[in-house]
């Protein structure tokens, strides 16, 4: 069975890659080049899965798993500038692919951590980065 | 084809097992373990799985899925709460989980492994917490 979860960040990012001209940035990523930056409220859903524990009825302790995506995540990305303020992104391109792969390898490097036995597993997130796109992606 | 019916049903329930203390329980469950109980407007998606007939046009009659979510769930748990008035969970612990697969157990009956097949039931909470059983071991 899955269990997801949703969390919520609001942050700011712009799209600029140090590959391309100025003016290739501006034709690739459009409004989002705006030297400036510009922000979305995001949604996170985090879905773990696994049996249902018969005593207890839960595939996961939801309490353990806001305390993992909060440390590991909401308090690094919420209300934050992600281009200069988190380190995995000073050479790297904050599309909403690749926040996707920095709090998947997040969630992952932490979470035998809180998670020791061979469940609940990881088995997806989904981040919407507008009501009218998301982007999911399975380990 | 996958198609989905959506209802909701509001119902209370406590998070607790009788063999642990009133500590341990609050520690596994949190505010759901209050013995008093507490609510959600719990939000239920069954989807089915097939091939359109050829003459209708449909997977399944959307109608009759209403009916048969009506009469097998809604009926049952919508205004109750779950501890007290609806079994298995007098005995078992009526988390989101448990109340999906009950909630799947009810709904299979009425389909065969062909065309259409349930797919998938997913249970919303609240807004930010569901799960999906599509069968199988809980």
């Amino acid at each position: 069975m899955r269990v997801t979860r949703r969390y919520r960040f609001a942050a700011s990012h712009r799209l600029h890659s140090s590959a391309f001209t100025e003016l290739q940035n501006r034709e690739l990523y459009g409004k989002c080049n705006n030297p400036y930056g510009h922000g979305h409220d995001y949604v996170l859903d985090v879905t773990a899965t696994g049996p249902v524990d018969p005593s207890s009825g839960l595939v996961v302790h939801v309490p353990t798993l806001d305390r993992l995506v909060s440390e590991r995540v909401l308090r690094d990305f919420d209300h934050r500038y992600i281009n200069a303020d988190l380190a995995e992104f000073k050479a790297l391109v904050p599309t909403s692919e690749n926040i996707m792969r920095v709090i998947e390898d997040r969630l992952m490097t932490h979470w035998s951590e809180v998670f020791p036995g061979q469940w609940p597993r990881l088995e997806g997130i989904r981040l919407r980065e507008t009501k009218r796109n998301f982007f999911e992606l399975t380990p | 084809m996958l198609i989905t019916r959506r209802a909701e049903f509001s119902a209370s329930h406590v998070c607790a097992q009788p063999a642990l203390t009133p500590e341990q329980n609050r520690e596994l469950y949190g505010a759901a373990a209050n013995p008093s109980g507490h609510g959600h407007n719990y939000v239920l998606e069954v989807t089915l799985e097939g091939d359109p007939d050829p003459v209708t046009g449909m997977v399944f009659d959307l109608k009759r899925l209403k009916e048969l979510i009506q009469q097998t769930v809604i009926d049952p748990m919508d205004h109750r709460f779950l501890n007290y008035e609806v079994p298995p969970f007098d005995r078992i612990v009526p988390t989101t989980e448990n109340v999906a697969a009950e909630i799947w157990s009810r709904l299979s009956p009425h389909f065969g492994d062909g065309n259409p097949r349930l797919n998938n039931v997913r249970l919303y909470e609240t807004d930010d917490l569901f799960v999906d059983y599509p069968g199988g071991r809980p």
